[in-house]
C-alpha cells in the first residue's frame, strides 16, 4: 500500500564531505514521489537548495536535521514513511538515532527503502565484517577499538602502517595513516572525538581503488550501474582523487568478479535502493578487499548518475515505494527498461577542487580524509581530452595538463611521494623535467596506463612547442566548416589545407588535430606556439585557423546505451573524438542558453545552482528551449531533466562559442551563474553573442575597479577610499592619509590568503613582504577599512535601469567579515529608516547609471547614517535564494522574464511587511581542514549556509546556529573576548551566561575585565604560560568546556599564536567555537532567553 | 600512419587510420557495447567472419593476456586459439598498456595474427548507421585498395558456412572424473570459456564437429555451443538435434545452440535488425518473473510465435521482447541465447 505522506531528510548546510550532491539526490527523490501523488515533507535548513524551492516538496521545514527537530516534525506531520538515504551521512545518522530511540515505531513511520538493520550493518565496522564473512567476502583486516590504548595494541598487532577511521563519520572525518605509535596516539584521540568506535586497519596503501554503484529492488533484481576507478591509489580518499569512469585498467574478468561480489554483498545485506561498494584491488595479484559499503545515495552515486545518465536517486526513490526495476523506464531512451546496466561510449573524469590557499596555517597534503570543497566532471572520447577539460574546469587558473604558469616545486620526488592539492601538476612538472613513467609510478603508485596517457599529452605539447606559428591566418568560411565524411577524400582536404597556411604542411595540420583530440584548448596551443609572445588575440587566431581547416568539435549524446537505442534526452557534450553531430540544429532562434556556475568552491556553490535552475524553468515556461552549460556533477542544473538541452561542458570562451555557434540562440544569460559567466561578458559581447540582461560594457563598468570608482565619484556616491599602489613608499603615504586599519589586496599572491587587514605599520610591512611582491607589474590595492560599521546587502531586480523588486538585508557581524561568512538577517532588524532610504536612493541611481536589466547586488557600509558603497555585482548574488524564499518572491524568475524582454509587474508586497525574520548562518568545515586557523575574516572561509525563519530574531538565530552544528552548552564556557571594545560588546551576554548558571572560564585579560564588572569567572592560562595552572587546553580535553568564545584582537591574519591553539583545539575536540563578538552576543542572548522547546515547529508554508 | 576507411555496403564511408596488420578485409560489420573484454571478443568464434566495431572508445588499455593453450588444446584465458574477427574498428587504442597479466599490445597482437584494424573512426556515428540499417557487409580499406562495395554488397555473399571454419575437425574427448556423466558438446565454434567451465565441473566432454553424427554415441546429455553465422544453414546439425529431442536425455545449448535447438523443435529463426552484442542485455525469466543482466552476442533470433506446442519462451529480452531462451514444458530440453555472470539458479544438467 502506498503511503499518503512521506518525510525526506536533507543534508543541511554544504560542508566538506557533504555538498551539493544531496540537493540533487533529494530533488530527484522528491520528484519521483510527487509523481505518485504522495505528499512530501522535507526537513532541510539549507535554504539555497533547489529541493527547498516552491513546487518541489509540499511542505518544507528549515529546521536542523537533528533527532529532536525531526521528531517534532514527525509528531506534527505524522508521515507514514521516511526516506533516510537521500540526505547523506547527516540524514542517515539522524535516522539511526531516531530508530534506536523508538521514534519511528512510536509514530508508526515506516523506514522506506533499505531496512535500517542493513544500514546499521554497513555503518558498524564489526557487524559489517561479520556479515561479509558470512558470504566469504574479503574485508580489510581491522580491529574496532574503544580507547586510545586499545588502538595502540591493535596497531601493534596488525603492524604499522595502519589507518585509523572513526565509525559513523562522513568523508573520512577523523581518519588518517599512522606510521608509528606517536602518530597513532595523536590521530586516535582526534577520531574518538567524532565517534565512540574507532577502527584500526591494516594499510593497503598503493592498491587500486575501485567503486561500484549497485541498485537492488524488493524483487531481488540487482544491477551495477557504473564502476569507477581512482586515478590515485588507495591512501587518498575517493573524494580527493581524480576518479575515472568507467574503470580503465581492469580486464573483463576482474570487472566481472568485482561486479559479482558487489551484487552478492548488496543481496546479502538486503539493500533496497542504491548502494556503493568500494574496493581495494591489488595490482599484481588480482586480490581484492571491500573497503566500505554505503547503503545510501552518495557523492559517488551522484557522479555515477551524471557519468552514465542513469538517475540513481530517482530510481532509488521509486524502489523505496515498492516498485521493481523492471516496472520503470530508462529515462534517457524512454523506450527501454530501467533494468539495465549502462554502456558508455566516452570516458569521464572527476577532478576535485580544493580551496586550501584561503587558509592560514593549513596542511596541504591530501590523504585519507577529505578536504576538497567541490568537483567537476569532464566528458571526452579520450582520457586526455576528459582530463584536460577537467583541469580547466576546476577554475584555478590552469589551462590543462600543461602550458600553465610555471609551478615552483622545491623537491619533485617528495612532492610526488607526498601528494598535495597540486598533485597532478607536480606530475606534469616531473614529466617535463624528464622523469620517466616508471619513476613516477614508483613514487606515486598511479597506474602506468594513466601515466602513459599523460606522457602522451606532454609529447604532443612538445611537438607544438617546436612548431612555427602559422604565418597567415585564413579566415573562417574559406573551407567547409566540418570535416566532411563522404563528400571529400582526405587527400583533397590536405591539398586545401596547404593552400590555407603558407608555412604549414599536412603534418602541422595533423598535429593541430591531434592536440585537439588530446584536449588542448586554443589557449594552450597558442601558448605553445607563441610562448612568451602570446597575446590575448592568439587563442582567437587559433580558433579561426582551426575552423578554416575544418577542425571543430562535434556534439555527442550521453545516452546510457552507447548508441544501441535512440535517445530522447538531450544530454550532450562536445568532443574532438568524432566527426558527426548526434543531433541536428534547426537554428530557429528559440534557444536561450544559461551559463552555470561550475565547480562548487568557497564563495560559489549551491545558491547559483538554484539561480540557474530557476532561470531554466522560467525560460521553458515562457516557451523557449532552455539550454544549460555546466559541468558540476553535484548540481541539479546538470540534471538533463531540468532543461531541454544540457551541455555538460566547459564554461570557457572557446567552448561557449562552440555551442553558441551551433545553437544560434535567441540569447545567453550570464547573470545567474556567479562570477564565472560574468567574467565572460566582455569577450562574448565582442564576438556578437546576444547577451540577455545588462549590456556587457556596463558589466565591465561595475567589475573594473577604476571605472566603477570614477562613476561613483561622478554620481556623488561615497565609497571607502582606495588606491592602486606599486611601491611601499606610496602605500605609506596613502595610509598616512586614511589611517590604519587598511585592507590590502595584492594583485599577485605569493602564498597564503589574498587579502589582509593591517592594523599598524609593522603588520602591513610583514604582510607585504611575506605574501605580496609589490611592484609596477604587481600593484597592490589598499583601501581604507572602516571599523564598527554595519554591512548591508541590497539584492534587486531591475528592468532597463528601473528597480522592480529589492531586498535589503543586514549583517549581524560588523564589516570585516566576508559577506559569505557573515550571519545575515532579513528583513533588517536594526537599521535606521534614514539608512534604508539612502540605500534605496543610491541603488536606484546606480541601477539607472548602469542601465541594469536583471539581477544585481550592491554591498554597503553604514556607520551612523553615512553610507558607502563597497561592491556592486551585476548578477545574482549568494543571497538571492535566501531573500527570494523568505520574501516568497522569486527574484530569479522575475529577472529572467525581464531579461527575456517580457512585461513584469512589480510585486505588491515588500520586505517591511513581513512579520517574521529570516537568518542566514554560515557553515564552516574547519574540522576537515587540519591546522587551518578557524577565524572569520575578509577572505571567505565557509563552505555552506542555512537559512531559517522564525517569528523573532532570537528564535531565528537559535535555529540557524543549531542548524550549522552549534550546540547549546550545558557546562562550562571558555571566554577570551579580544580587545577592549569587543570585551564591552560581550559584557551583557557574559552576564546572561553567569545568570543562567554556566561555569565561566576566562583567560587573563578577560578574567580581569569580568572581575572589574562584577562577573565571577575562573582564571585559566594560555598554552604559552606553560608552568601555570589550570591550562585552558587541559579543561577542553577534559570535556569541562562545551563552548569556546575566542575573539581575535583584530582581523590581521598573524602568527599561529596562543589564540590559534585554543581555536584549533576547539575544532579538533568538536567544541562549538565563536570568534566574532557580535555573533557570540546574538547566539548567547538567544540561548539564554529561549530553550530549544520554545522553538516553534513551523513550516515555510505557514509563514 | 596509413589512412584507412571502412566502407559499408550501402555506400557510407568512415575515415580513420590503419593499425595492426596493414591490409584490407571484408566482413559483416557489427558493433559490441561492452566496455571491457576485447581479447575475449576478438577471439570469440561467434564473431568469425565479422568486422567488429567497439563502441567504447578506449581499447587496448590492459594489453593482451596470456594467449597460451593448455595441454588439452584449450586457450587458458581467451575464447579460442586465435583472433576470429576479420577486422577491428575502434576510436582509439592504447599503444602503451598496463596490466600484470599482459605481455603484448593490442596493436602488436593484431599485426602478429594478420588482422587489420582501423582507429580514429567516429564509431558512434558508425553505430548509429548500423542501428538504423541493421548489420551490413563492409570492407576495411587501406591505402590504394579501391573497393566500391562490389562483390559482397547486399546479403548475397556466398561463402562456406563460417561454422565449418571454426568448428573442431574431429572428435575430441576430454575425460572427466572417474564415473562422471558424459556429455556431447556439439562444437559450432565453442568459446573456450564454455569448455573450461564444463571441464571444471568434472564432466566427461566429447567435443564433436558441428556436422558430426552423434546419434550413435552414448551420452548423458547434449550441449550445443555458440557459433557464427546463419543457423538456418546448419541443416545437418538441426537434423541430429531433432533426433536427440525424441529421446529423454537432456539437450541444452547457448547462443547458436539455442537457435539450433529452436529450429530442431520446429521454430523459425530470423535475422535481427539490431542484434544483441553487449554485456548489458536485460532479460526476463518468464517463469519466475526475475530479471537478469546478461552478456550476448547474436544477430539472429527465434520467433516467439513460431514455437511449436510444448515449448515456451523461458526468457525474453526486456528491450525488444525477442526470445532469449526456450524450454520444453515436459522434456529436459532448454537453452538460452546468453551468458550470465550471475544467475541465482545456474543452468545445470
Amino acid at each position: 500500500m502506498k503511503p499518503d505522506k512521506i518525510l525526506l531528510l536533507g543534508s543541511g548546510a554544504l560542508k566538506i564531505g557533504e555538498a551539493g550532491e544531496f540537493d540533487y539526490s533529494g530533488s530527484q527523490a522528491l520528484k519521483a514521489i510527487k509523481e505518485e501523488g504522495i505528499k512530501t515533507v522535507l526537513i532541510n535548513p539549507n535554504i539555497a537548495t533547489v529541493q527547498t524551492s516552491e513546487g518541489v516538496a509540499d511542505t518544507v521545514y528549515f529546521l536542523p536535521i537533528t533527532p529532536y527537530f525531526v521528531e517534532q516534525v514527525i509528531a506534527k506531520e505524522r508521515p507514514q514513511g521516511v526516506l533516510l538515504a537521500f540526505g547523506g551521512q547527516t540524514a542517515l545518522n539522524c535516522g539511526v538515532e531516531l530508530y534506536h530511540k523508538g521514534v519511528f515505531e512510536k509514530y508508526g513511520v515506516d523506514i522506506l527503502g533499505t531496512p535500517i538493520q542493513s544500514i546499521i550493518e554497513t555503518e558498524d565496522r564489526e557487524l559489517f565484517v561479520r556479515r561479509l564473512n558470512e558470504i566469504q567476502v574479503k574485508t580489510i583486516e581491522s580491529t574496532a577499538v574503544q580507547s586510545v590504548e586499545q588502538a595502540q595494541a591493535a596497531a601493534e598487532n596488525l603492524g604499522y602502517p595502519v589507518i585509523i577511521r572513526a565509525a559513523y563519520a562522513l568523508g573520512g572525518l577523523g581518519s588518517g595513516f599512522c606510521n608509528n605509535r606517536d602518530e597513532l596516539k595523536a590521530l586516535a584521540e582526534k577520531a574518538f572525538v567524532y565517534s565512540p568506535q574507532v577502527l584500526v586497519e591494516k594499510s593497503l596503501k598503493g592498491w587500486k581503488e575501485i567503486e561500484f554503484e549497485v541498485v537492488r529492488d524488493a524483487y531481488d533484481h540487482c544491477i551495477t550501474v557504473c564502476h569507477m576507478e581512482n586515478f590515485d591509489p588507495l591512501g587518498i580518499h575517493t573524494g580527493e582523487s581524480i576518479v575515472v569512469a568507467p574503470t580503465q585498467t581492469l580486464d573483463d574478468r576482474e570487472i566481472k568478479k568485482l561486479r559479482e561480489v558487489a551484487i552478492q554483498i548488496v543481496r546479502h545485506l538486503g539493500v533496497v535502493g542504491e548502494c556503493n561498494v568500494q574496493y581495494a584491488f591489488d595490482v599484481s595479484s588480482d586480490e581484492y578487499r571491500v573497503i566500505e559499503v554505503n547503503a545510501r545515495l552518495s557523492r559517488s552515486s551522484a557522479l555515477a548518475s551524471k557519468a552514465t545518465g542513469y538517475p540513481l536517486a530517482f530510481v532509488a526513490a521509486k524502489l523505496a515505494l515498492g516498485y521493481g526495476l523492471h516496472q520503470l523506464k530508462n529515462s534517457v531512451t524512454r523506450s527501454t527498461s530501467a533494468f539495465y546496466e549502462p554502456a558508455m561510449d566516452y570516458v569521464v573524469c572527476k577532478i576535485p577542487r580544493w580551496d586550501l590557499g584561503k587558509f592560514q596555517g593549513i596542511d596541504k597534503t591530501i590523504g585519507s580524509s577529505m578536504k576538497s570543497v567541490g568537483e567537476v566532471m569532464a566528458v571526452g572520447r579520450t582520457f586526455e581530452e576528459a582530463l584536460q577539460k577537467g583541469l580547466r574546469m576546476i577554475g584555478q587558473g590552469m589551462h590543462g595538463f600543461m602550458e600553465n604558469r610555471d609551478l615552483v616545486i622545491a623537491e619533485v620526488d617528495k612532492a610526488l611521494h607526498e601528494p598535495t592539492d597540486m598533485r597532478i601538476f607536480v606530475i606534469s612538472k616531473a614529466m617535463q623535467a624528464g622523469y620517466s613513467v616508471e619513476q613516477i609510478h614508483q613514487l606515486t603508485h598511479i597506474d602506468k596506463w594513466f601515466l602513459y596517457k599523460l606522457q602522451g599529452i606532454i609529447e604532443t605539447g612538445r611537438k607544438l612547442e617546436v612548431l612555427s606559428p602559422p604565418e597567415n591566418h585564413p579566415e573562417e568560411g574559406e573551407l567547409l566548416k566540418s570535416r566532411g565524411l563522404q563528400d571529400r577524400s582526405l587527400e583533397q582536404q590536405a591539398k586545401n589545407q596547404k593552400q590555407q597556411v603558407k608555412n604549414w604542411g599536412e603534418a602541422e595540420v595533423e598535429l593541430l588535430y591531434e592536440a585537439k583530440r588530446k584536449g588542448f584548448s586554443d589557449f594552450q596551443i597558442a601558448r605553445a606556439l607563441w610562448k612568451d609572445d602570446m597575446t590575448q588575440e592568439h587563442p582567437l587566431t587559433i580558433r579561426r585557423l582551426r575552423k578554416a581547416l575544418g577542425i571543430t568539435p562535434v556534439v555527442k549524446q550521453i545516452d546510457t546505451l552507447a548508441g544501441e537505442f535512440p535517445a530522447q534526452a538531450n544530454y550532450l557534450y562536445l568532443t574532438y573524438g568524432g566527426k558527426e553531430h548526434d543531433l541536428e540544429y534547426c537554428k530557429d532562434k528559440r534557444s536561450v542558453i544559461v551559463l552555470g556556475s561550475g565547480a562548487y568552491r568557497i564563495g560559489s556553490s549551491v545558491e547559483f545552482d538554484w539561480c540557474g535552475v530557476q532561470a531554466l524553468q522560467t525560460i521553458r515556461s515562457e516557451g523557449y528551449r532552455s539550454v544549460m552549460i555546466n559541468y558540476n556533477p553535484e548540481t541539479v542544473s546538470t540534471d538533463y531533466d531540468v532543461c531541454d538541452r544540457l551541455y555538460f561542458d566547459e564554461l570557457t570562451n572557446e567552448r561557449v562559442m562552440d555551442i553558441v555557434e551551433l545553437e544560434d540562440p535567441a540569447g545567453v544569460i550570464l547573470s545567474t551563474g556567479g562570477q564565472i559567466p560574468n567574467n565572460l561578458a566582455v569577450i562574448l559581447d565582442k564576438q556578437n553573442v546576444p547577451l540577455l540582461g545588462t549590456p556587457a560594457r556596463y558589466i565591465d563598468n561595475a567589475e573594473d575597479r577604476h571605472k566603477f570608482s570614477t562613476m561613483l565619484d561622478r554620481m556623488g556616491v561615497d565609497q571607502p577610499r582606495w588606491k592602486e599602489l606599486s611601491s611601499l613608499k606610496a602605500i605609506e603615504v596613502f595610509v598616512r592619509e586614511v589611517g590604519f586599519p587598511v585592507l590590502v589586496r595584492p594583485s599577485y599572491v605569493l602564498s597564503g590568503a589574498a587579502m589582509n587587514v593591517c592594523s599598524n605599520k609593522e603588520e602591513m610591512e610583514r604582510f607585504l613582504k611575506q605574501a605580496a611582491n609589490v611592484s609596477k607589474q604587481h600593484p597592490v590595492v589598499v583601501s581604507q577599512f572602516i571599523e564598527h560599521a554595519k554591512e548591508i546587502e541590497m539584492d534587486a531586480v531591475a528592468d532597463k535601469g528601473q528597480i522592480l523588486a529589492y531586498a535589503i538585508s543586514e549583517h549581524v557581524e560588523f564589516a570585516g567579515v566576508h559577506s559569505g561568512d557573515a550571519t545575515i538577517q532579513f528583513p533588517p532588524q536594526k537599521l535606521y529608516v534614514e539608512t534604508v532610504r539612502r540605500i534605496k536612493r543610491i541603488t536606484r541611481q546606480i541601477a539607472k547609471e548602469l542601465s541594469i536589466t536583471g539581477p544585481f547586488n550592491i554591498q554597503y557600509l553604514a556607520k551612523g547614517n553615512e553610507i558607502k558603497v563597497i561592491e556592486c555585482n551585476l548578477r545574482a548574488s549568494r543571497s538571492f535564494p535566501f531573500v527570494s524564499k523568505v520574501l516568497k518572491i522569486n527574484f530569479i524568475e522575475m529577472a529572467t522574464k525581464v531579461m527575456l524582454g517580457l512585461p513584469v509587474q512589480p510585486p505588491q508586497k515588500n520586505e517591511f511587511d513581513l512579520d517574521y525574520v529570516g537568518i542566514k548562518a554560515s557553515q564552516f568545515s574547519f574540522n576537515r581542514l587540519q591546522k587551518a586557523d578557524p577565524v572569520m575574516g575578509v577572505d571567505m572561509a565557509s563552505t555552506g549556509e542555512v537559512g531559517c525563519i522564525a517569528d523573532d530574531t532570537a528564535e531565528a538565530i537559535l535555529i540557524s546556529m543549531l542548524a550549522v552544528g552549534y550546540r547549546i552548552p550545558v557546562k562550562g564556557i571558555l571566554l577570551s573576548t579580544g580587545a577592549a571594545r569587543q570585551k564591552v560588546d560581550m559584557l551583557s551576554a557574559t552576564k546572561l551566561l553567569h545568570r543562567k548558571g554556566y561555569r565561566l572560564y576566562a583567560t587573563g585579560g578577560t578574567h580581569k575585565f569580568l572581575k572589574e564588572n562584577g562577573v565571577p569567572s575562573h582564571r585559566v592560562y594560555w598554552p604559552g604560560d606553560t608552568s601555570k595552572w589550570p591550562q585552558a587546553l587541559d579543561l577542553m580535553h577534559q570535556k569541562e568546556i562545551d563552548l569556546v568564545v575566542n575573539i581575535p584582537r583584530n582581523l590581521t591574519k598573524g602568527e599561529l599564536d596562543n589564540g590559534y591553539k585554543i581555536r584549533r583545539a576547539a575544532i579538533d575536540l568538536n567544541i562549538p567555537l565563536l570568534t566574532n563578538a557580535r555573533l557570540a552576543d546574538a547566539f548567547i542572548t538567544a540561548f539564554c532567553s529561549l530553550t530549544v522547546e520554545d522553538i516553534q515547529i513551523k513550516s515555510w508554508q505557514e509563514y | 600512419m596509413s589512412k584507412a576507411q571502412i566502407i559499408l555496403a550501402d555506400g557510407t564511408v568512415f575515415e580513420g587510420r590503419a593499425f595492426g596488420h596493414i591490409a584490407s578485409a571484408s566482413g559483416t560489420v557489427v558493433f559490441h557495447t561492452g566496455m571491457t573484454g576485447y581479447p575475449e571478443l576478438l577471439t570469440d568464434p561467434s564473431l568469425a567472419g565479422h568486422i567488429l566495431v567497439l563502441t567504447y572508445p578506449l581499447v587496448g588499455n590492459y594489453g593482451v593476456p596470456d594467449r597460451g593453450i593448455d595441454e588439452r588444446g584449450i586457450s587458458r584465458c581467451l575464447e579460442s586459439e586465435k583472433i576470429q574477427v576479420k577486422g577491428l574498428v575502434v576510436f582509439d587504442h592504447s599503444r602503451s598498456f598496463s596490466h600484470w597479466s599482459a605481455g603484448l599490445s593490442l596493436e602488436d597482437w593484431l599485426a602478429e595474427e594478420k588482422v587489420p584494424g582501423i582507429y580514429d573512426v567516429d564509431t558512434r556515428a558508425l553505430v548509429q548507421v548500423l542501428r538504423e540499417k541493421g548489420p551490413l557487409k563492409g570492407r576495411l580499406v587501406v591505402g590504394g585498395d579501391n573497393w566500391e562495395g562490389g562483390g559482397i554488397a547486399g546479403s548475397k555473399m556466398v561463402e562456406n558456412h563460417p561454422i565449418a571454419e571454426v568448428s573442431c575437425k574431429e572428435v575430441i574427448t576430454y575425460p572427466g572424473n572417474p564415473g562422471a556423466k558424459k556429455i556431447v558438446l556439439v562444437d559450432c565454434g565453442v568459446r573456450h570459456s564454455i569448455l573450461r567451465n564444463l571441464l571444471r565441473s568434472g564432466l566427461t566432454v566429447v567435443r564433436v564437429p558441428w556436422d558430426y553424427d552423434f546419434r550413435h554415441l552414448s551420452y548423458d546429455g547434449i550441449f550445443i555451443s555458440n557459433g557464427p553465422g546463419d543457423p538456418r544453414l546448419c541443416r545437418i546439425t538441426i537434423e541430429h538435434i531433432r533426433y536427440a529431442l525424441e529421446g529423454e536425455k537432456p539437450v541444452t545449448g547457448i547462443c547458436m545452440g539455442h537457435l539450433l535447438l529452436g529450429l530442431a523443435a520446429g521454430g523459425k529463426v530470423i535475422p535481427m535488425k539490431n542484434g544483441h552484442r553487449g554485456h548489458n542485455q536485460p532479460v526476463l525469466d518468464t517463469v519466475t518473473g526475475q530479471c537478469i543482466i546478461t552478456s550476448q552476442n547474436h544477430g539472429y533470433a527465434l520467433e516467439a510465435e513460431s514455437l511449436p506446442e510444448g515449448w515456451i519462451p523461458s526468457f525474453t529480452n526486456m528491450n525488444d521482447g525477442t526470445v532469449e531462451g526456450i524450454r520444453h514444458k515436459s522434456g529436459p530440453f532448454f537453452a538460452t541465447q546468453f551468458d550470465t555472470a550471475i544467475c541465482k539458479k545456474p543452468l545445470t544438467l
